[in-house]
């Protein structure tokens, strides 16, 4: 039942994931955080297996930060992208493939422009407007189908966030809690309260 | 195979040739992108399209660029079209037990050295290859392609007819299944240029 969203608008990346740590059917933990900040502006929401996830978002952070001290600058959100998608690839046929699904934001500092990649366990990868993983895309997809405006201001943008969780709440059968959200633009990478 | 869904075509012309894609990414049948193009320029005379496994297609694609960067530097040379299609089949024959879930499609124009000649081929998963003189299909709309192309394609198109030609038949025949769609593109490969338009296709 985990579930993620996430949204640009102009000049921002949305990034928003439940906050339960779930085991079969009993809620262990709700104040998960399921967003990793991977740099200065450089957002990374993961779901999946259990213990396959952490571990594999660390791996993705600690490289990434190896990349940065290496080369004195991070990498971009489309090659930082492709990078983890291709970590992803060359584990699915492996003995032992990471089961992991992925929305990666960014702000490309160069261009000033907010990307968003959707990105699942089999190595597929998604540039995209707007994106979701879990149960509750089938939904969510759908209001973004209709309310998403890329030209939105990050007033409109979590106006139309909030409807997303707002219909969660209201039709998938177990209810999330809450939700945590982080935003990427220009100043960087930060939580904030919805 | 058709967890992703799509599909590809290429047609024969006169001294031309045309390959299409559409731009659906799904999973199952909940659509992720419409944004996903399936055709890629290995020279600027030769295009690879492939449909199958969305992550093998992104994978083959860096794969036949390393190659394809190899060969040129090797042999001084652009790969011909016709060795392209076997350098293709090789890569998908080497993983023969375990292998990339995609069907490649193959087009374009030979070099003015060997005449400047259409060409097209096609593969199955494992590298099998299929010369085709006249379209090869491949993805989830296959039978569809398969009977439209039949009934519309004739020998000796020219560019702009070719393109009437391949993309009525892309169209319509996506438009009978669910799993390819959401627009698409078609590029026109001459010997002189390539010209590429996307398609206004039915967004369901």
């Amino acid at each position: 039942m985990e579930c993620q969203v996430a949204l640009t608008g102009k000049g921002y990346v949305l990034v928003a994931a439940d906050t339960v740590a779930a085991r079969s059917i009993v809620k262990m933990k709700h104040d998960e955080d399921k967003i990793k900040v991977l740099g200065s502006h450089l957002l990374m929401s993961y779901s999946g297996e259990p213990g396959d996830t952490v571990q594999f978002a660390e791996y993705i952070e600690r490289n990434l930060r190896l990349h940065q001290i290496r080369y004195l600058q991070p990498l971009r959100p489309s090659p930082a992208a492709a990078w983890i998608r291709r970590q992803l690839a060359d584990s699915l046929r492996s003995r032992s493939p990471y089961s992991v699904n992925l929305l990666v934001g960014g702000y490309d500092i160069a261009t000033s422009e907010p990307h968003l990649y959707w990105v699942d366990y089999l190595g597929t990868l998604a540039h995209v407007p707007y994106a979701a993983q879990g149960y509750g895309s089938y939904f969510v997809l759908s209001l973004l189908d209709r309310y998403h405006n890329p030209e939105a201001t990050l007033e409109e943008g979590i106006e139309t966030l909030k409807r997303c969780i707002a219909e969660m709440e209201k039709r998938l059968i177990v209810g999330l809690g809450k939700f945590k959200v982080k935003i990427v633009d220009k100043d960087g990478a930060r939580e904030i309260e919805l | 195979m058709q967890i992703n869904g799509g599909s590809v075509i290429a047609m024969v012309g006169k001294n031309c040739v045309a390959i299409a894609s559409d731009l659906r990414l799904g999973n199952q049948a909940l659509t992720v992108a419409t944004n996903f193009e399936k055709v890629f320029p290995v020279t600027d005379r030769i295009y690879l399209g492939m449909a199958g496994l969305a992550t093998d297609v992104l994978t083959l694609r860096e794969r036949f660029r390393f190659r394809v960067n190899m060969y040129t530097i090797k042999e001084e040379r652009e790969i011909e079209p016709e060795t392209f299609a076997h350098l293709v089949s090789s890569t998908l024959y080497e993983r023969r037990f375990g292998p990339y879930f995609i069907e490649p499609i193959i087009a374009g124009i030979t070099s003015p050295a060997k005449g400047s000649k259409p060409f097209i081929a096609g593969a199955d998963l494992i590298g099998c290859l299929n010369f085709a003189k006249d379209f090869v299909v491949v993805g989830t709309a296959s039978d569809e392609l398969f009977g439209i192309a039949e009934g519309l394609w004739e020998p000796d198109l020219e560019p702009e007819d070719l393109f009437e030609t391949i993309s009525q038949t892309f169209l319509n025949a996506v438009d009978r299944d669910a799993f390819s769609g959401w627009g698409a593109i078609v590029h026109i490969i001459t010997p002189e240029k390539v010209i590429t338009r996307k398609l206004q296709a039915r967004m369901d």
